[in-house]
């Protein structure tokens, strides 16, 4: 350092504002076909090397589709801005997207799944080439049979709401085989079990039947004595339900739908508060089902691929997805000799990425760790509750007993400020966190879901909350600025209207260059 | 040790947050879980191995005893298909941004939608259709839905279905469309084509798919789409994307909707963990109204000049609706849909239309040499073929175990006497000379 500089800064360093100031990255990346120029390549393709074949006029494309041209550099750029733009766990205090289990994703788990003997295997091989994948398989469904005390696991379902439409697939082919599959067309399930509860029941030709939560905001037990009877196929029911929750007489409802020779089914999509504490076979459920991509650590990827886990007790065993596999002792091997199966739920055996990757997670951590998953999960949520009901405005409704996450309410702050939860959410993105409301109907008013998991630390816990509080004082101090957040995010308040309207809308480029700028 | 997964597992950590909610243990938190349904004893499950060297160990022992599609040559496909995997779609899926990111919101994770944007984007172009969807599962549930979407559209309840279709999709639609949708077959001709078929008032949609199962081109799909559309039933085609930059969309043959995996697009075959479903339609509300997926749309914001994004009515969805809604949404196969986007941006359409030259030609080639083994009869041999065809071969089992001791996986089962062979641009003219060799060498 040359001795001409003059100082301009004094040490010690001043501390920074309390909250991080943080700014989203802003890349202004253009819509891709913007960066389109004709005759550019991205990449090359060999060449056939025999004769090329003349296709019919009747199956050949006439014009080129109207894809970008770009090199190679351009297309890597425009994505690696892109994912700047994105908030993965990799980035942020991920403990805002209540009901959706964000953890840590350990790195070690994505080389296994990028090494070519999983990434290059065909699943249609011969079971002699495929001994080592055959195993993880058999070997994590054994580890998930113990989980949850039931019998068998399909791993076969792309992910929870699809294992939830296994199990439903399951449970009316069971009831088919016992001659009842007219007489019980009703699925009962509850207000805060996952909408696909609902949904897949419906789907598979249900009548549907909502318990609503009582003064205590358990499921009303009361409401299920009305609602079981000879029609009674199922009971769908989540525990804890999305409040965080967990129903204490969880064994009498499935008692109550046994009695009139229903079945039980256990949304476990979210299984980390319970993990070696209880399990779907003490409470005595017939079929229960995890995601892995939660409670199992697989990565979220955007929105998936995730994966599902079906678990049965053994006299659904027979209807489960084929193949299923199997070992004698010395070999893996697959068997879809399975007349009553229900069939097929997705191709071949499952999201075998997944599958490897919640397999490594579990044998990092053996039975001590799960257990320990469970209690720091319990304890995180615990002590963010502490902290976020110490902010002005925000409550639980129903008390304080919860296990892995809170749905929370802003009512207070709503009925002072008229600012709304997702306001709330939107100005949160300014200090770079996920922020959720709850699914609908927002049956607690002004609802906010915090999940904190077992990955975060006490410090992250204690940053997530001051955020809240920090947004929360804004709220009350100039709700307006609140209201036209965000500012620091890669783009501005977005105006909606349009996403509903036919006229305007652009799901697509080419619907918005036919609207909008021809 | 504190496990590396669990900062808070920590004593002291735990002891100082226990004593900031005024609790004695972590126990007083589980007071609802009754005795009875409490499990006394610790869960019966592998040791733990918390070292990484030593769970990178133990997992390369289990990958030890696989045999990939890079050591062995592999003439695999029926579903799942052997495609170069550009290194910049490795390279962008990878990015810890995305592959950790969950379904966000549209402020935080602007990125996100723009990128899912963009590859809807870029296959509305390739299918010349308005509307696709944020991707569902697999080309299995993008028909299993095509046809509960067409079902609603008409307000009709059977579908006829061509029986070149593979038997574990066929499983997959009896399952799905059950129990209110019947499925009637539509028989294959010798050229392995849809034979001549009648629609009559009931008929809610005609499926086809496009290469279908055998590998073949339907060629008279604008005929087909005539005849359903005369008696009011839409034409749903399920079409791999991957043959589009030389065959025609399906939109521009009458098409009402198309679906598919995009498997093919830059995954990996990853033992069946690579697939992802699209659906596209026109634009015409009643028909977007009945997509249960996610649509995103380009929405302005308070600066001019800024794209922000967002769903395009959302109020139709499970999210919204419950069991209003239709059929469900959930977590899918958002990644694999930003890496479909990221392969096409690569290939453009020049790249997608050499490759598609190179693959029919590939195919053709091998359909050639090995129809002209003794003992081997390609089965339909007059037929269009893209990527795939079938032989009949005598004993299937027998030539599959012959040729494997050559580490040659010759091809999928079809039945005891036929093999379905795929051949990709990563299939050399030596790759298929050295199947042909081994198959005259096992037979002679």
């Amino acid at each position: 350092m040359s001795a001409t500089v003059e100082s301009f800064a004094k040490l010690p360093i001043e501390a920074k504002p309390p909250l991080r100031r943080f700014h989203q990255a802003r890349w202004d990346e253009p819509i891709i076909f913007e960066l389109s120029s004709p005759g550019r390549r991205g990449i090359g393709v060999p060449e056939a090397g025999v004769p090329a074949v003349e296709l019919p006029a009747a199956v050949r494309r006439q014009a080129p589709p109207a894809l970008p041209e770009m090199s190679q550099l351009h297309v890597l750029r425009h994505y690696v801005r892109l994912s700047q733009e994105t908030l993965g766990v990799d980035v942020n205090i991920a403990v805002g997207q209540g009901t959706c289990t964000m953890k840590y994703s350990p790195k070690v788990n994505d080389r296994f799944v990028s090494d070519t003997r999983i990434a290059e295997l065909h699943p249609a091989q011969p079971e002699d080439s495929v001994q080592g994948v055959l195993e993880i398989y058999w070997r994590m469904e054994r580890m998930l049979a113990e989980i949850s005390g039931l019998h068998r696991v399909s791993l076969q379902p792309n992910s929870g709401s699809a294992a939830i439409y296994t199990n439903i697939a399951m449970i009316r082919a069971y009831h088919a085989s016992r001659g009842e599959g007219e007489q019980r067309d009703q699925v009962i399930t509850t207000m805060f079990s996952h909408p696909s509860n609902a949904a897949c029941a419906k789907l598979a030709g249900y009548e549907v039947i909502t318990l609503m939560p009582d003064a205590e905001g358990h499921p009303d037990i009361e409401a299920l004595r009305a609602a079981v009877g000879p029609r009674t196929a199922a009971l769908m029911i989540t525990n804890p339900e999305d409040t965080g929750i967990y129903n204490p007489r969880i064994a009498e409802f499935v008692e109550l739908v046994h009695g009139v020779g229903g079945l039980a089914c256990y949304d476990q999509a979210n299984a980390n508060g319970i993990l070696g504490i209880t399990r779907a076979a003490e409470a005595g459920f017939d079929l229960c089902h995890f995601n892995l991509h939660k409670t199992f650590s697989t990565p979220h990827m955007c929105g998936g691929p995730a994966a599902g886990a079906s678990g049965v007790a053994e006299k659904l065993v027979p209807f489960l997805p084929g193949p299923t596999v199997e070992f004698d002792g010395e070999r893996y091997f697959l068997d879809a000799d399975r007349p009553q199966s229900i069939g097929k739920v997705r191709p071949y055996l499952g999201v075998t990425q997944n599958v490897v990757r919640a397999y490594a997670w579990i044998m990092a951590l053996g039975a001590e760790g799960l257990r320990q998953v469970a209690e720091t999960a319990v304890l995180n949520n615990n002590y963010l509750q502490h902290k976020i009901l110490q902010i002005r405005g925000a409550s639980a409704p129903w008390g304080r007993r919860r296990l892995e996450q809170v749905r929370y309410s802003w009512e207070e702050l709503y009925e002072e400020t008229g600012v709304h939860s997702e306001d709330i959410g939107v100005r949160a993105a300014d200090f770079g966190v996920h922020y959720w409301t709850s699914h609908h109907p927002y049956l607690v008013p002004e609802p906010f879901t915090l999940e904190p998991t077992e990955s975060y630390s006490k410090e992250d816990l204690d940053e997530y909350a001051a955020i809240l509080a920090h947004v929360a004082e804004e709220a009350r101090t100039d709700p307006e600025f609140v209201k036209g957040a965000p500012y620091n995010s890669t783009v501005h308040k977005i105006d909606p209207t349009c996403l509903d309207d036919p006229e305007q809308w652009a799901p697509t480029w080419r619907a918005y260059v036919r609207k909008h700028l021809s | 040790m504190t496990h590396p997964y669990i900062p808070n597992a920590e004593p002291a950590v735990r002891a100082e947050m226990l004593a900031a909610i005024g609790v004695e243990s972590v126990e007083d938190f589980y007071a609802d879980i009754p005795a009875a349904l409490r499990l006394n004893r610790p869960l019966d499950l592998p040791a733990p191995i918390t070292s990484e060297h030593e769970l990178v160990r133990h997992m390369g022992a289990l990958l030890g005893r696989n045999t990939d599609t890079t050591e062995a040559l592999s003439f695999l496909g029926g579903g799942c298909y052997p495609h170069h995997v550009p290194a910049v779609c490795d390279e962008v899926n990878s990015r810890g941004e995305f592959l950790t990111a969950y379904a966000g919101e549209p402020y935080e994770d602007h990125g996100r939608f723009q990128a899912i944007f963009e590859y809807v984007s870029m296959m509305a172009e390739l299918l010349e259709m308005d509307v696709v969807n944020v991707p569902t599962y697999d080309g299995f549930q993008a028909s299993g839905t095509a046809l509960r979407m067409a079902a609603r559209y008409t307000g009709r309840r059977t579908v006829l279905v061509t029986a070149a279709i593979g038997a574990d999709k066929l499983s997959k639609l009896h399952d799905f469309l059950a129990p209110d949708i019947e499925i009637t077959m539509i028989p294959v001709t010798e050229t392995g084509e849809a034979a001549a078929f009648t629609v009559d008032d009931t008929v809610a949609a005609v499926y086809l798919e496009y290469p279908n199962a055998y590998g073949v081109v339907e060629t008279r799909m604008a005929e087909i789409a005539e005849l359903a559309h005369a008696r009011g039933a839409l034409l749903v085609v399920s079409a791999d994307p991957i043959a589009l930059g030389v065959l025609a969309p399906p939109a521009t043959l009458g098409a009402d909707i198309v679906c598919g995996d995009i498997q093919s697009l830059g995954m990996h075959q990853s033992y069946g963990g690579g697939h992802a479903g699209y659906i596209a339609t026109r634009d015409e509300p009643r028909l977007v109204a009945e997509f249960p997926s996610r649509l995103f749309g380009i929405a302005p914001t308070a600066v001019p000049g800024e794209y922000g994004f967002g769903d395009v009515f959302y109020d139709r969805t499970s999210f919204a609706l419950r069991e209003e809604g239709k059929e469900w949404v959930g977590t899918a196969a958002s990644l694999w849909g930003i890496t479909a986007g990221v392969y096409l941006a690569l290939m453009g359409p020049e790249g997608m239309r050499e490759l598609g030259e190179t693959v029919l030609a590939r195919t053709r080639y091998a359909m050639d040499e090995l129809g002209a083994v003794p003992g081997v009869r390609v089965l339909h041999p007059e037929g269009v073929h893209f990527r795939e065809f079938a032989v009949e071969v005598g004993d299937a089992d027998a030539l599959l175990t012959a040729l494997r001791a050559h580490d040659i996986f010759a091809g999928v089962r079809l039945d005891a006497g036929t093999l379905l062979v795929c051949v990709t641009e990563r299939h050399s003219k030596d790759d298929i000379d050295t199947l042909v060799r081994a198959v005259r060498e096992v037979r002679g």
